[in-house]
């Protein structure tokens, strides 16, 4: 019922509502939060990707040429803290989630509009810290604050690092409680659980960890700075402590927090694979509850961080068993996926190009994750490159596919406009070859045996690590160029129908961009989720291209 | 609620917040009244599980120590003054009562009895504020805080005895500051319900509060024992 042509320029939306830096720093509206969260989050990858610039460069050569052995340290250590705690856990439930929730289930706007805008001042907050340690000198433990060297020895900005992580964590608190509630209360008529998208399932799985983990980090990193700061003792053993729980506190949030990382990347390339087989996802009950699986069997896996620690052998050998059940949901994820691909006409746009780069490299990373799992071959591959590349792979290789996935699928639904196809399929292909020539060359020289944060390096191993350096200047080409074509599409880019990709979801079926009460008549949802009804399939046989044609499109 | 008038909001092109009379406001993206108490309640009881494993942290922490190193443990939570922490207890318990007896004013439109209760809980919770200040000011005056002064008299095992004061003023110190916040956003509430914001259609916000407020007086209830009491049974008797 909602047509989509050129003079839909003219009308309202969330975007043209009100004007102003004010109207943007004091909305309450989640489209516009999400937007605010964009930009920041933006700032925040291109700083740390700058830091792994400087890595990459460093490590070129053998000697340490470049950067020497505490600059190298501090700039590892921001590389992770940024990357972690300010692009990855923020990226896509911050930006899609909070732009897509209400709309994919019907409401007006998250359960508390104010909560959610505060979450964002939060994280500006704690990036300020973030800002203020990289500007006066860095920190050089790492981004895990392994005391006590954290506490005792280090000569950067412990405290004020942990600050920033401990703050930023209230945002993530604030925002996965507000997911929860609306869930819960804000569904549309006729929307019941089992109808939800599967990004919905993801995101709520996700919003569970984030308030039960994030406050493990948030008081650990609160003992730290006690320690730190006041030399209030609890871990380290000059004050009668041990090392070996703050490892323990550490992981029970850090290692739930992987998953809070790749839980909505894979929420994405659900609604991703669906939309461009145009097929219901094999297995929706399966997938929704993997997602779950994943979440609670997360919680029970920290102690595979640990096993050269004084952890003792029997409490390894059960994280290790724990840490193969959670491949069981994963893996059941990657092969729905495989199995709704099965004899369906896949259109190769480009979502489903990142997405495929997904499962592929989800799959590579998952599966070394079971290597670093096993107790005895971890003592061999602990705090080698083995484990850089392996968390790389699910990382970048999963979380960030998906994040790019997610923003190329649904940047038509945020701006209204479409990006170039060619250029875009060309910086999927970059990135899928970038990312490879990047990370794979790191399993074999972790396997060869060289340990992580350091910047020198025995010659042997110098082919490796030109590779990896090579790969990395492709993988940033691959990051430059949607740079570069989102922010040109966002005026020239052809208009966008409300439903360019022929896809069901109700965020499908409102204006492009939305207006900013999302739904001109509050949607009553009669049937299951991914209903290919024969007025979308036609659409899509009609429009091949998915890009320009004038669609009507019955909701 | 049977009584509950039709407040959906429905019309397209709406953007504000409405005022309905007695009930507050309901806010533009929520249908009804109903739902959007209800979103509150679920938000607040989702926080108190956050704050939960906040605590909780802290809470394995001391268990873990406490199992290692039962004899420093012992002889450190000696030295915590019992009187002071039982009768801490009995205001904080005090003041759950008032909060109660707050939200029931509330729930039944007693505008001065509302204030009333949360005057009280706001001095109850201030009076146990006091006491903890004055504790940890003994501490001080007794080099039991952990740092470079740290000393502990006739202590056992007193190379980790310092890791219980540690433990104990960053659980106390942690609840502490919840009971801070909470008395800020009591004061608010004081004036907001002496204003008359409230009325026994709609008083969420003090309901919430007294969530808030039970909770943070729960974890007391479970430090109270584990940091006084539970090492004083047969070593060192009630001094």
């Amino acid at each position: 019922m909602i047509t989509a042509t050129a003079t839909k320029k003219e009308t309202k939306n969330y975007l043209n509502a009100e004007s102003g830096l004010k109207s943007w720093l004091l909305t309450q509206d989640h489209k516009r939060i999400a937007i605010l969260y964009l930009i920041a989050v933006t700032a925040f990858f291109i700083v740390g990707g700058l830091m792994a610039v400087l890595i990459r460069l460093e490590l070129a050569t053998p000697a340490g040429d470049l950067l020497d052995s505490n600059t190298y340290n501090k700039v590892f250590t921001m590389h992770g803290v940024v990357m972690i705690f300010f692009f990855l856990i923020p990226s896509i439930p911050a930006i899609l989630g909070n732009f897509l929730l209400p709309l994919m289930i019907g409401a007006k706007d998250l359960a508390f509009p104010r909560i959610n805008l505060l979450s964002w001042y939060v994280y500006m907050l704690g990036g300020c810290f973030g800002v203020f340690v990289l500007i006066t000198g860095g920190v050089d433990t790492g981004w895990t604050f392994y005391t006590p060297f954290s506490t005792t020895y280090s000569n950067g900005y412990v405290v004020m690092t942990a600050m920033a992580a401990f703050i930023n964590g209230f945002s993530s608190i604030l925002t996965g409680l507000n997911f929860i509630v609306t869930v819960h209360r804000m569904r549309a008529p006729g929307l019941t659980w089992f109808r939800l998208p599967l990004f919905v399932w993801a995101h709520y799985a996700t919003s569970v960890i984030m308030i039960l983990g994030t406050p493990v980090i948030a008081v650990t990193l609160f003992l730290l700075m006690l320690e730190r700061g006041l030399h209030i003792g609890f871990f380290d053993p000059a004050y009668g402590g041990d090392p070996v729980l703050f490892q323990h506190l550490f992981w029970f949030y850090s290692h739930p927090a992987v998953y809070i990382m790749i839980l909505p990347s894979m929420g994405v390339i659900s609604e991703v694979v669906s939309t461009f087989c145009s097929k219901k996802p094999f297995g929706y009950t399966f997938i929704a509850f993997s997602s779950v699986a994943i979440a609670v069997f997360g919680f029970l896996v920290w102690g595979h961080h640990l096993y050269v620690s004084s952890q003792s052998a029997y409490a390894g050998m059960v994280f290790s068993i724990l840490s193969y059940i959670v491949a069981i949901p994963s893996a059941i994820k990657i092969f729905n996926w495989a199995a709704t691909m099965f004899k369906g006409s896949v259109r190769l746009e480009t979502p489903m190009l990142y997405a495929l780069g997904f499962m592929g490299l989800f799959t590579v990373g998952g599966l070394t994750g079971l290597f670093l799992a096993a107790m005895g071959l971890d003592v061999h591959l602990t705090d080698t490159y083995f484990v850089v590349a392996h968390f790389h792979y699910v990382m970048v290789g999963g979380a960030i596919m998906g994040y790019m996935a997610g923003i190329h699928f649904w940047w038509p639904k945020m701006t209204g406009r479409m990006y170039p196809e060619v250029w875009s399929k060309v910086a999927a292909g970059l990135t899928f070859i970038g990312f490879n020539l990047t990370f794979f060359p790191q399993f074999i020289l972790g396997y060869m045996g060289m340990p992580r944060r350091y910047h020198v390096y025995p010659p042997e191993f110098q082919v490796f690590n030109v590779l990896s350096s090579a790969g990395a200047s492709i993988l940033g080409l691959g990051y430059l160029i949607p740079g570069i074509y989102l922010i040109w599409s966002l005026k020239y880019g052809k208009l966008a129908g409300p439903n360019p990709w022929g896809a069901t979801g109700l965020e499908w079926q409102t204006a492009s961009p939305p207006p900013t009460e999302n739904f001109e008549i509050t949607p009553v949802v009669t049937t299951e989720a991914y209903e290919y009804t024969p007025q979308i399939l036609a659409m899509i046989d009609s429009s091949p291209t998915q890009t320009t044609k004038e669609v009507t499109h019955v909701g | 609620m049977a009584n509950e008038p039709a407040v959906a909001l429905h019309e397209a092109g709406h953007t504000g917040a409405h005022a309905h009379p007695g009930y507050g406001e309901v806010r533009h993206h929520f249908e009804s009244y109903a739902q959007q108490k209800d979103a509150s309640t679920i938000g607040m009881w989702v926080f108190l599980l956050t704050e939960l494993m906040f605590f909780g942290g802290m809470f394995m922490a001391y268990f873990v120590y406490r199992q290692w190193y039962p004899d420093a443990f012992a002889s450190a939570s000696l030295k915590t003054n019992l009187w002071l922490g039982a009768f801490n207890t009995t205001v904080l318990i005090c003041s759950s009562l008032t909060m109660a007896m707050a939200v029931h004013s509330a729930s039944t439109g007693k505008r001065l009895l509302l204030v009333g209760f949360l005057i009280a809980t706001l001095v109850l919770g201030s009076a146990f504020l006091g006491v903890k200040a004055y504790e940890y000011h003994d501490k001080w005056v007794h080099h039991e805080i952990p740092g470079e002064h740290y000393e502990c008299e006739g202590c056992v095992d007193a190379g980790h005895t310092s890791l219980f004061f540690a433990l104990y003023f960053g659980m106390t110190g942690l609840h502490a500051s919840h009971m801070i916040i909470g008395a800020f956003i009591l004061l608010v509430l004081i004036w907001q319900s002496y204003k008359g914001k409230f009325s026994a259609k709609w008083y969420t916000p003090i309901e919430l509060f007294g969530l808030y407020w039970h909770f943070v007086d729960i974890v007391w209830i479970f430090l109270f024992p584990l940091l006084y009491l539970i090492d004083r049974s047969g070593k060192g008797g009630i001094h």
